[in-house]
């Protein structure tokens, strides 16, 4: 039995959700094996081989691989289990491993698992269904099992002690039918929304984009990250990258704030392992405080300012 | 001319609350409201609106279910698209249909009508799997252009802005290709009285998975068994007993 994880980087850094399913990995027993595939990325190998639990690191290096397209990525990972013959196939549940493995799985035929929050046993994966409000046990029997992982339900792989062997994967001829032109990133000095340990999140309450300034004020007296509901994106307020919830991003920090969120299944879905629930909202019916630890029934355009107020003394 | 192929999937309706049957083999579907998955709609609306600017000719709505997926269709008709091709699985067939196998039945569909593109939803809000899309494009061996908040086609081409973790980024892929939509693609419209009148008259093909030439028996419960389910709002509901302190 051995996993290839596959990672995801910026030819710079290692995102860390491929640390978490690294995790996944070990948990299933057998090797570990990540590829590192990109134009010039053997720092990011460099930063794998050195953590917990990987054994080998596999780095494919070739211009055709900017921008990780899933075209160019797909061919290389088959390749990849042509060699090594890996019983299971992973990656982070983000952008890019939804993007690339379904891809990989479908050219081996085997039907893949996505989002999974629960390994019971090498081929048994626990996952959510219907914004979460259901929980399935999927027991997979195909030959290899190809999975991608939720981030926030397996801890990150500790980042030292590791000593990984690596070896260089021959790439491949480009497949030629995709070109990556440009990112347009938000720039944000505050913490990455997935991984923050505190998140302040706005919805339809706020009333438009530009009173998300007062949630941005409390944000930086807190360290935090901004998030929003599906309403807010929906209704023009802050781009998609913000949205918490079933089809956006999911998130477990220590805290959540929820500002003038009402509390839909599918923004719940997102948050619900918060370890710490705090909602603000004027409406005490709002079903968002029947997850709340705390609620606070209030005007928010006075309850936020005032707490930014209290924080800055 | 060119034509695409639009996937609409009949769900849940997101606004019902979903209960797990006793024996927790699934989630209670009889007698409860059922819609077109949203991202389908979406995906949809491109697809119409690809056609008023004159890039392509003809839509397709394609469902895959029992009986109850004409409706669906006839809902994509009304919104615009030209014809529709229900694909028939039902009953067991139908519990054990997955992805895969609808990234066949829509791979083999895309090849006999010749479609230069196949617009899907990124994600049903039943399954939340997000994996058909890709897995057509694999199995056709096109480019994919996932998780779309812009499309722009120019000759052969399509240019795809794509909702990623940190924000945007820009692709241009060969066509014929398969497009996912993502929430910002556009605003779906609705289907106004006249035009719900006009889809009764349009033409839905009934196709067998078999008449495609795709085995979803032999495929079913081979990769994936529903197993149990289980509710987490028991889970939900322990916790807010231990008391939110309402302020």
């Amino acid at each position: 039995q051995s996993t290839l994880v596959v990672a995801e980087h910026n030819n710079d850094k290692l995102t860390p959700i491929t640390l978490n399913a690294i995790t996944a990995a070990k948990k299933l027993g057998g090797d570990v094996s990540c590829l590192v595939a990109g134009t010039d990325c053997t720092k990011v190998a460099q930063e794998l081989s050195k953590v917990l639990g990987v054994k080998t690191v596999l780095i494919a290096q070739n211009a055709a691989y900017k921008g990780s397209l899933p075209e160019e990525l797909t061919p290389l990972i088959l390749a990849t289990q042509k060699q090594f013959n890996f019983t299971h196939i992973c990656a982070g549940a983000s952008a890019f491993g939804k993007n690339l493995l379904p891809r990989v799985a479908a050219k081996l035929d085997v039907a893949p698992i996505s989002d999974i929050v629960e390994i019971k046993s090498p081929d048994t994966f626990i996952r959510t269904i219907y914004a979460g409000n259901a929980l399935s046990t999927v027991k997979c029997n195909e030959n290899v099992k190809v999975f991608t992982v939720r981030g926030t339900s397996f801890q990150p792989a500790e980042v030292e002690g590791g000593s990984a062997t690596s070896e260089e994967v021959a790439a491949l001829v480009p497949a030629g039918i995709s070109e990556w032109l440009e990112a347009a990133l938000t720039k944000s000095d505050r913490p990455e929304l997935t991984s923050a340990k505190v998140v302040v999140s706005g919805g339809r309450g706020l009333k438009s984009g530009d009173n998300f300034k007062l949630l941005y004020d409390l944000a930086d007296k807190m360290n935090a990250a901004v998030g929003a509901s599906r309403a807010a994106v929906d209704a023009g307020y802050v781009p998609n990258d913000l949205q918490v919830g079933q089809t956006g991003k999911i998130v477990a920090p220590e805290l959540y704030i929820a500002v003038g969120i009402s509390g839909a299944i599918q923004h719940l879905a997102g948050m619900k392992d918060s370890k710490v629930i705090v909602a603000i909202n004027k409406d005490p019916e709002a079903p968002i405080f029947q997850v709340a630890d705390y609620g606070l029934v209030a005007d928010l355009f006075k309850a936020v300012p005032e707490m930014t107020a209290a924080l800055s003394k | 001319m060119s034509r695409v192929l639009v996937g609409v999937k009949r769900v849940i309706d997101y606004a019902v609350k979903i209960r797990v049957k006793p024996d927790n083999s699934g989630v209670v579907t009889d007698g409860v409201k059922h819609s077109m998955n949203p991202f389908c709609e979406i995906a949809v609306e491109e697809a119409v609106r690809l056609k008023e600017k004159k890039f392509i000719s003809e839509v397709v709505a394609v469902s895959c279910g029992p009986a109850q997926a004409t409706e669906t269709i006839r809902t994509a008709l009304a919104m615009g698209c030209d014809r529709g091709i229900h694909v028939e699985v039902s009953g067991k067939d139908y519990e054990s249909l997955g992805p895969l196998q609808v990234s066949k039945i829509f791979a083999a569909l895309a090849k006999k009508e010749e479609a230069s593109l196949v617009i899907l939803g990124k994600q049903a809000i039943d399954d939340d799997c997000n994996q058909t899309g890709q897995m057509t494009a694999a199995l056709l061996d096109w480019p994919q252009g996932t998780f779309a908040s812009e499309v722009e086609i120019t000759g052969d081409k399509v240019k795809v802005v794509r909702e990623i973790d940190g924000g945007l980024e820009t692709i241009k892929i060969n066509m014929p290709a398969v497009l996912t939509a993502d929430l910002r693609l556009n605003t779906p419209r609705y289907a106004t009285l006249p035009n719900i009148m006009k889809a009764k008259k349009k033409k839905i093909a009934n196709v067998k998975p078999a008449d495609l030439g795709v085995d979803i028996v032999s495929r079913a419960c081979r990769g994936t068994e529903w197993d149990t389910v289980g509710s987490l709002y028991e889970q939900w509901r322990s916790r807010s007993e231990h008391g939110a302190l309402v302020f």
